[in-house]
């Protein structure tokens, strides 16, 4: 008991100090943290810069010419109609003005376009980084899988199976169709097989391309993976079974316990899909985050000396290639738990009803 | 004192973000470890079975990294809500 007491006093005590010397040190602190921002290379910048959407797509920088590619912005104001121009009007002198627009550089809408009239966003349809790399995917996946397609037109069962990359691609389809569809969806899988393999290879293809350097964060952004999620949930709830329906609203269990299982049923059906946007986006944004901010050593200590730069270094390349192979495997395990899920979910909700447990 | 203690709330924010995130990964490798203990027992006892349980044991932490990085994702969030 002595011993739980001396810990939780060590405890208070640190807390205590923690509170005491930043009550002391505050203004001196501010003036730091100001001079430190100004000095130091800009980490949080960068790494944002890499997560979050924008309408130009920057690669990368050779020296001091930055790498580039400006997308068409195209917005629609309620007063001056639609306005289609490339961002680099918008980048060019920080903060500029153009056509009565401007990226906002504080706010609630920070980094996006805002008129400067109003001080509103206006309908943004712009093709950014993120609806660029997007189409981009899409239409790779689109291709890989026409074109594996084609090969089994005027083949029959009897022909001899493919080989190379048709071979490889079948083997994966068959993969995720035996074990995670079929297994989880005893009856009418054809019906939702489509979806599903969708969403894998969707998932699997994102992933992977995401972890290019100089590539967009599709995955690892919480928009996209709400799309995915509310179409697993509407793949659940649209084809639901009577059974499936009675088991939310009229759950077999005594007369006391339905209200309490109600609500919990009803909610349970939102936070199953929730869960699965969640997941993959922390998923993916955390790799990505985590592989710069250790990258990122090497800057932090370039203007500590030698010795401790070059060993960061060291470490840091080393770290970050754990890291990337880390999220390889994290890029499969992400999609397989997506599909594996929303297969289980769609599985449960046409359940099958025997007689004699009614 | 409250008021000055309130002044603290942006400084104590980064500290509360770090120690969330630390605690977050005690909670992640506490998990699967146990997960992978578990795993590890059962392999030992039945060598034929491993690829039986292979499988499940990557979704079961799939699923435990998930609600670990739920967590970090709160922490991340607490520093960049104003």
């Amino acid at each position: 008991m002595t011993r739980l007491k001396m810990t939780l006093f060590a405890i208070a005590a640190m807390l205590c100090l923690l509170f005491s010397s930043s009550l002391s040190a505050q203004e001196a602190e501010n003036v730091e943290a100001v001079a430190a921002e100004q000095e130091g290379p800009d980490i949080s910048g960068m790494i944002f810069g890499h997560i979050l959407d924008s309408y130009e797509w920057h690669f990368t920088d050779i020296g001091d010419t930055k790498i580039v590619l400006y997308l068409p912005c195209i917005v629609k104001s309620e007063t001056t109609g639609w306005h289609v121009f490339s961002s680099s009007h918008l980048y060019h002198p920080e903060g500029a003005v153009y056509e009565g627009f401007q990226i906002a550089e504080s706010g609630s809408n920070e980094g996006k376009i805002i008129e400067v009239a109003t001080g509103e966003r206006p309908l943004d349809i712009s093709i950014t980084k993120n609806a660029l790399a997007l189409l981009i995917n899409s239409l790779i996946l689109i291709c890989i899988f026409l074109y594996c397609a084609r090969w089994y037109k005027g083949k029959t069962a009897q022909d001899a199976a493919p080989k190379g990359f048709v071979g490889a691609i079948e083997s994966m389809v068959g993969w995720v169709y035996d074990d995670i569809i079929v297994a989880n969806i005893p009856q009418n899988a054809n019906r939702y097989a489509p979806y599903l393999l969708t969403a894998f290879f969707f998932i699997f293809l994102n992933n992977l391309i995401g972890l290019i350097p100089g590539s967009a964060n599709i995955t690892g952004n919480i928009a996209i993976t709400f799309f995915l999620a509310t179409c697993t949930f509407l793949m659940i709830n649209l084809f639901g079974n009577k059974h499936y329906w009675l088991d939310i609203f009229n759950p077999h269990v005594p007369w006391w316990l339905k209200p309490i299982m109600i609500p919990i049923e009803i909610l349970g059906m939102f936070t199953k899909p929730v869960a699965l946007m969640i997941r993959l986006f922390a998923n993916i944004m955390a790799g990505h985050t985590a592989m710069l901010a250790l990258f990122s050593m090497i800057f932090i200590t370039a203007s500590m000396g030698a010795i401790l730069n070059g060993s960061m270094t060291v470490l840091a390349v080393l770290f970050t290639i754990f890291m990337n192979a880390l999220e390889l495997l994290v890029a499969f395990i992400q999609a397989y738990v997506f599909t594996m899920l929303s297969a289980i979910f769609i599985g449960l909700s046409q359940p099958v009803v025997h007689e004699s447990e009614a | 004192m409250l008021s000055t203690i309130l002044l603290e709330a942006a400084n104590l924010t980064y500290a509360g973000a770090a120690i969330g995130a630390g605690i977050v990964a005690i909670g992640a490798g506490i998990g699967l470890g146990k997960i992978g203990g578990a795993a590890m027992d059962a392999m030992a006892r039945q060598p034929e079975a491993i690829s039986k349980i292979q499988t499940p044991m990557i979704i079961i932490g799939a699923l435990v990294e998930g609600v670990c990085l739920i967590g970090a994702v709160a922490c991340l969030l607490a520093i960049l809500m104003k």
